[in-house]
């Protein structure tokens, strides 16, 4: 906080002898980060390096939240309607593939540690660091993308998606259907995010390419891997209630 | 608040080993009968994951406090959500209305 006196004490001297010299744009900045020359990457309204990325990780999180009971409000209807007809719950869950759903919980949980590897390459300087575990990050991203695609496919190819196709001969078809539905919706949602999440770490990519970050400058490719590691937790909560929830009733 | 220190890769890796574990272990778990315990098991294996991954990998315990508090605030809107709309869905019956 002794940044605010230091940086008034600029601000104030700036005034007189701003038209003067040159020097004068970065005394603004200059003075306030303590340093003879202030980061390029420092927007003029906040007084250090340290306070923007705390700022940026802020409204990060803020938009986290809104995700969260976004997500939250899709888990409510699962619950209640899991709770209103049991059984086709777990007659849907047992049409999932528990090995396909696994073989993605391995991935998202594989590109999470690049991701954290990646946002730490940054810390230390790492340029090649960075590009590395990007490039694996979205690697990890699309092989989730692919398992899922065949995941849907083979819904289809079962007539297990909700519509004038679903499978009316399965027990307890019409509650059946609305877990599919929902299924669909939780997962499809889920796998929007997840594109999201492949072009942003595409930008980020290229930012890490040009040599953008150090160790002092890095909020967008922290920030960018907070939305990556949220959508690694919606997983993680999707896994066990979608995939795994009949599976103690052997019904494979 | 000054630099957050930074995380060993080590720590990063080992995390990484432990969600994997909990994975395994939520897969394992679900294969047995626990009666009506099976989907709190779940959900307490998965909260332990989802705490891991915020915590270290989005590096919620270095944060400010006012980013703890946003944080957190989250899950407490969302136990409001889940608890007032089963106050609802859960009573219901329970007073025996006429007619219904």
């Amino acid at each position: 906080m002794a940044n605010v006196t230091e940086s008034i004490g600029a601000r104030q001297a700036l005034a007189p002898e701003g038209a003067a010299s040159a020097a004068g744009a970065h005394t603004l900045h200059g003075t306030a980060a303590g340093h003879g020359h202030h980061n390029p990457n420092l927007q003029h309204h906040f007084y250090s390096m340290e306070q923007q990325l705390e700022a940026s990780t802020l409204g990060m999180w803020v938009f986290l939240v809104t995700e969260i009971l976004f997500f939250g409000g899709m888990f409510l209807v699962y619950l209640v309607y899991r709770m209103l007809y049991p059984e086709a719950w777990v007659l849907g869950s047992n049409h999932l593939d528990v090995a396909m759903g696994a073989i993605n919980t391995v991935v998202l949980l594989c590109s999470s540690l690049t991701m954290v590897l990646a946002v730490r390459a940054a810390q230390v300087g790492s340029r090649q660091g960075q590009v590395i575990n990007l490039v694996l990050t979205i690697v990890f991203g699309l092989t989730f993308l692919v398992v899922k695609y065949f995941e849907y496919a083979e819904k289809f190819e079962h007539h297990l998606v909700p519509g004038p196709n679903f499978d009316m001969t399965l027990p307890q078809a019409a509650q059946q259907q609305l877990f599919f539905s929902i299924y669909f919706m939780m997962t499809g949602i889920h796998a929007i995010h997840m594109i999201i999440g492949i072009g942003l770490m595409l930008v980020i990519l290229w930012m890490a390419w040009r040599g953008r970050f150090s160790p002092d400058y890095y909020g967008p490719l922290e920030v960018s891997g907070l939305y990556w590691h949220f959508v690694d937790v919606v997983w993680i909560f999707l896994f066990p209630l979608l995939y795994l929830l009949g599976a103690h009733y052997g019904a494979h | 608040m000054s630099h957050a220190p930074i995380t060993s890769v080590r720590t990063y890796v080992m995390v990484w080993v432990a969600l994997l574990v909990l994975t395994v272990i939520t897969y394992v778990v679900a294969t047995f009968d626990f009666g009506m315990l099976n989907a709190p098991i779940a959900l307490a294996v998965a909260g332990i994951k989802a705490a891991l991954v915020v915590l270290v990998f989005m590096g919620v315990r270095y944060n400010t406090p006012l980013t703890k508090v946003v944080a957190v605030s989250g899950l407490f809107w969302l136990v409001i959500m889940f608890a007032l709309t089963l106050n609802d869905y859960l009573t219901r019956g329970w007073l025996g209305i006429p007619g219904r």
